[in-house]
Parts: C-alpha cells; structure tokens; sequence
C-alpha cells in the first residue's frame, strides 16, 4: 500500500486542537443548550429538519416503507390474479383512483396498480438488507484496515480487492444462477456478498485522511485510547463519504434487484416485484409501452428518494460545505 | 518508483489467485450438468458422457481442475467449450475488441462530459447551472440503465429514426454510438457528482484563496490548482469504472444486440460453459488489477504529497 508521508509541522497541530470542527460533549437530541456547543450529529439533524430535499425525500420514503409494510392499505386486489377478458391495451383509467383500473392491466389481464403498490416490498426489502449487511461489514474491515495500518491494511485490502475484482452485476448472476429456488433472502445474500467492497474501500481512505488529520494527532497526543479516538474523532469525519456511499448504493442495490429480475435471473414468477414487471412490459412495449411506465417510474421514483435523503444527509454532516 | 511497482505486481498475484478460485467456485457449483445437455431432451449414453468428461477433466476433484486451469493460463490457454469443444480464446478473441471499444466510448463520454458538468456545477455551486446538474444527475442515477436503454432504443431508434435501433455491425464506431451513450450514462451521473463534491470543497482551500489574491487568471486557477487537488476521488472512481463498463456491458449489448462479450457471457450462463465465464471474468481482473495500480500511480502525479518509496 502507498506509504504516505504527510509531514506534520508541529506547530499546527498544537493550533488545530483548538478547532472549530473538534466533537463537543455528546448532546442526546439537538436538545435547547445555548451555552454548551452541540455534538456533530446533533448539529446536522438541527440542520437537516430545515432543508425541504430532506423532507420530500424523508416523505417519500415513510411511504414506500408503510406501501412495503402495508400494501393492503393502497390495494384491495389481488397482484397476481389475472383477468383475461381484461386486455392490456385498456389505457390507464386516470379518473378512478386508487381502484384497480387506475394504472390499467398487464398482458395478463393484472392490474397494474395493484401490481406496483404490492412490487414494493421487494425492492425496498432487498435495498434496505442489503446495505444495511453491506455498510456494517465494509464499514468495519475498512476502518480497521485505514486506522491500523501494517499487516491488516494489506490482508484486508487484498481480500477486498478479490471481492471487488469480480464485477458485481456479472457475479450476482453467476451466483442467482446457481439457485433454482430463488427468494428475497437469496438476492438479498448474494447481493451483499459481492457488493461490501465498495463501503470498504471508501472508510479506509476516509479514515486514512481523517487519522493523519491534526485533531487526531492533538488526541492522541493527550492520551485518548484508540477507542475513543476512532469513535469520537475518526468515525464522525470519516462517516460522512460512507453514509453518502451508502445511500447511493441502495439506489444501486434496488436497481441491481430489477436489473437481475429483467435478465431473469431475479425472483420466480410468484413473486411480485418491479424488476420482473418490467422484463414482461418489455415484451409488449412495441404494443403497450405505457405498462413499462408504472413499474420504472415507481423504481425511479424509490431511487431518487434515497439520493435525495443521501444528498440532504451528506449536506448535514459536511461542516466544510455550509 | 520501480520497487513500488514491482512490490505492487507481486501483490496481483494473491488477488489475481483468490479471484480466479472465487470465480471458479462460483461457476462450478452451478447445478446442472453442461456435459448431459449435449444430448438435449434424450436420455445421455453413459459411456459417451464419461468419455467427454475425462477429455474436458470434467471427472477430476474441483482443486485438481482449478490447477489444471491455471497451468494452462500460464501457457496462455483458456481451455475449450463443452460444445463443439471451440478454443474460448478464440470465442473471446471475437468478442473482447467489440466491448473494449464499446467500453473506451462510454469511457471517453462520461470522463469528459462527467468532469466539465462536475467542474461548472462545483464552481457555481448554489446558482441555477449547480441545481440542474443535480437534477439531471438524480434523474440519471435513477432510472436504470436498462429502463434508459430500451427507451432510447424506441425513441432515438424506431421514433425518431436518428440512429438502427439494432445494432448491424458490432465495430461500426456511429452504431455503437448510442449503446455507449447509454452504458456510460450513469457512470457519467457519478463522475459529475463526485467532481462537483470534491470541487465545492477544495475551492474554499487556502491555497485556492491565495491563488486568486496573488492575481492568477480564473482558468488557471481552475486549471492547475483547483482541479487538480480535486481529481483524486474522481480518478479512483474512473480507473475501477473500466471494469465496471465491461461488465455493465452484458445488460447494454443485449438491448441493442452487440456482438460483445456480453453477448457471449450471457450465452454461456445460460449454457453452462463454465470455461467461458472464468475466462471472461479472469480477463475482467487482469484489467481491473492494471487499472487500480495505474490509479495508484496517478495519486503521486496529481498530489505531490503523496510518495511511493
């Protein structure tokens, strides 16, 4: 690994001990204490609750949680029953709300609406496992790897190089391939057993910057334990590009899900899910391309959320770009 | 310098052997048997199927075969396929120009239209130019590449008649205009976001600030001082990205039917031709791993700071 030497002078690190930036006491919530400064955490929500991105998305995202949940709330029919004397030409009845015909009906005489509201919890399922298995997993060996340096940066980052040299897509196929039986588990599992690397690399070198950074010098300086250090002062500096990351990559995760569900390797034919509902509306596209409308916009729709949350929260968290 | 590099190859080769083990585990616990789909629907005559079998080294223990595989590598074989037992080197030969060239367009496009939308949304950030770049970087990130695909193929293709909706000649630079457009696109959507991040940050440095007191012209200071300390995430991000094109290629060439290495992966997933897919991904790591040391060798070029001993 790249030995590198940035040299410190010292008299600015005895000046940055004094920065600005440095995590004050830890505040619960951005709880009314004028005289005490604010933790980094309880700074960005105080931030956060005023930007309108924040909220949209926020919103946004309570309602596809609640539609994964609950999607019996927004649709009394049944996703899979099929009416063939529906056809799939029916353009979308735009005037009856919420009611079956609202998106119109599939090539299997299904109703689009039903279809989209009940397509939700596989998407935001798969999303939601996968980065939460992803960012606990990568986020640690990265950090260990970035702080410790030595001989576990070089193990950790060679087994993360393996991992991340097989492209994702490509080797989430050849695994779901190797399963008959898939389910949401299944994709969920495979998913994250490629798609660590990236969360891993991105804390190893946040943490890297952020442990040769002054206020970390000035810490250890004073005798903090490495504990402390990395949970006060390396994690809340490094977070920031991995919460980004994150985000980002459950936007990549739920577009993975659909990407595999079109090739047809994703879930069976029982299950609902927006990536399947596309791979069949392609087939009638020349014929119908408004039944490829309502799936893909509800999977871009999810998408742009958790950006939108990931953009608001990177916004928060970043004292240098307010 | 040279002892950094040499120490850097040394160390391709437990990421090239742990790959290729990973890869050759993956493909080979795919169920199914390749050998008895030769006869289709009829029952496979046994000793006819075993006879293939020995031939391929399709009997062995799976270690055996794995250090069957890496010895012929080193001779520069990747093995034959089940069906019609055809070199894989040569199925590959045909099919690695057509993506390497797919690849190097969506490459170009994104790097260059990616890092001017990332520099001009950076440098105003707030006005109205930073706002539609983000919104059209949302957009892009949201939809998936196949969803942008199949539209672009009906609207640009068969509505608009600009572009054959299908590919014809898979070398054809105009005709593979568009499935590089497409592949690159989202890449582009990150390569912009990541310059405009890494740009509204450093133009607040001192350094930036003591560039401009000192009078130095608006495009210099963009030039050399600003974009320069601000590539690093962006090179990082682009150098892992050639691979990630190559693979992402698998889902573009099959809308606009590109006689590519997607073409010839998917066909041998669905095949079972586990020689095809280890030797497809094991090309894959060999350029990733060339990429990610030339990515390192960049850092010390754009950030003097940086020294390999």
């Amino acid at each position: 690994m790249p030995e590198n030497t940035v040299k410190m002078k010292k008299n600015d690190a005895a000046t940055a001990a004094e920065e600005p930036t440095a995590v004050g006491p830890t505040v619960a919530e951005a709880g009314p204490a004028p005289e005490k400064p604010r933790s980094l955490g309880a700074d960005a929500w105080a931030d956060l609750i005023r930007r309108p991105l924040f909220l949209i998305s926020a919103v946004l995202i309570v309602f596809l949680l609640v539609m994964a949940a609950f999607p019996s709330l927004f649709s009394s029919t049944d996703p899979t029953a099929g009416d063939l004397s529906n056809h799939f030409l029916d353009k979308p009845k735009l005037g009856s709300l919420f009611q079956p015909d609202w998106f119109g009906y599939d090539a299997q005489g299904r109703s689009i609406y039903s279809r989209v509201v009940y397509g939700a919890r596989v998407s935001i399922m798969v999303g939601v496992g996968v980065t939460l298995l992803t960012t606990v997993f990568g986020g640690l060996l990265g950090m260990l790897a970035g702080y410790f340096g030595g001989f576990w940066d070089t193990a950790l980052s060679r087994i993360t190089d393996v991992f991340f040299g097989i492209p994702f897509i490509l080797g989430a196929m050849v695994v779901l391939n190797a399963f008959t039986d898939r389910t949401v588990w299944t994709v969920i599992g495979a998913l994250a057993f490629l798609g660590w690397t990236t969360i891993a690399r991105v804390m190893r070198g946040a943490v890297i910057t952020a442990k040769h950074a002054d206020y970390v010098v000035a810490a250890k300086a004073l005798g903090a334990g490495t504990g402390r250090i990395l949970r006060k002062h390396v994690l809340p500096n490094a977070i920031a590009p991995v919460i980004v990351v994150a985000t980002i990559q459950l936007g990549v995760v739920i577009v993975a899900e659909s990407t595999l569900s079109y090739l047809g390797l994703g879930l069976g034919t029982n299950d609902v899910s927006w990536g399947a509902d596309i791979s069949d509306a392609v087939k009638s596209i020349r014929n119908a391309p408004h039944i490829l409308f309502f799936p893909a916009g509800m999977l871009s729709l999810t998408v742009l959320a958790f950006i939108m949350l990931g953009d608001a929260v990177r916004e928060a968290l970043d004292p240098k770009l307010r | 310098m040279g002892r950094y590099v040499a120490r850097r190859l040394l160390q391709m080769i437990p990421v090239f052997l742990g790959t290729t083990i990973l890869i050759f585990l993956m493909v080979n616990v795919l169920p199914g048997d390749p050998v008895a789909a030769l006869w289709g629907d009829k029952p496979p005559d046994p000793a006819q199927m075993a006879k293939i079998k020995h031939d391929l080294g399709l009997d062995l223990p799976l270690w055996q075969q794995y250090l069957h595989y890496l010895g012929n590598l080193a001779h520069g074989e990747f093995g034959v396929t089940i069906a019609g037992s055809r070199p894989v080197i040569d199925e590959m030969a045909a099919a690695f120009p057509v993506t390497i060239r797919l690849a190097l367009m969506a490459f170009t496009f994104e790097m260059v239209v990616g890092i001017c939308l990332g520099v001009i949304a950076g440098i105003r950030r707030g006005k109205l130019i930073d706002t539609s770049v983000t919104i059209f970087t949302l957009l892009v990130i949201s939809v998936p590449v196949f969803v942008l695909g199949l539209l672009g193929q009906q609207v640009i293709g068969t509505q608009l008649g600009w572009v054959t909706p299908n590919v014809q000649d898979s070398m054809n630079v105009g005709q593979l205009l568009l499935p590089a457009i497409v592949l690159g696109s989202l890449s582009l959507a990150y390569v912009a976001r990541l310059t405009r991040t890494s740009i509204a940050e450093n133009a607040r440095a001192d350094y930036i600030r003591t560039a401009v007191a000192k009078g130095l012209p608006q495009t210099r200071v963009v030039r050399m001082h600003l974009l320069r300390n601000s590539l690093i995430p962006v090179v990082t991000y682009l150098g892992t990205d050639i691979g990630a094109l190559m693979a992402g290629a698998v889902v573009t060439e099959g809308i606009f039917n590109v006689q590519g290495v997607g073409n010839l992966l998917y066909e041998a997933l669905a095949r079972r031709e586990g020689a095809v897919i280890v030797g497809i991904v094991t090309v894959f790591v060999l350029i990733y791993l060339v990429a990610n040391l030339v990515v390192d060798l960049l850092y010390a070029v754009l950030d003097p700071r940086i020294r390999y001993a």
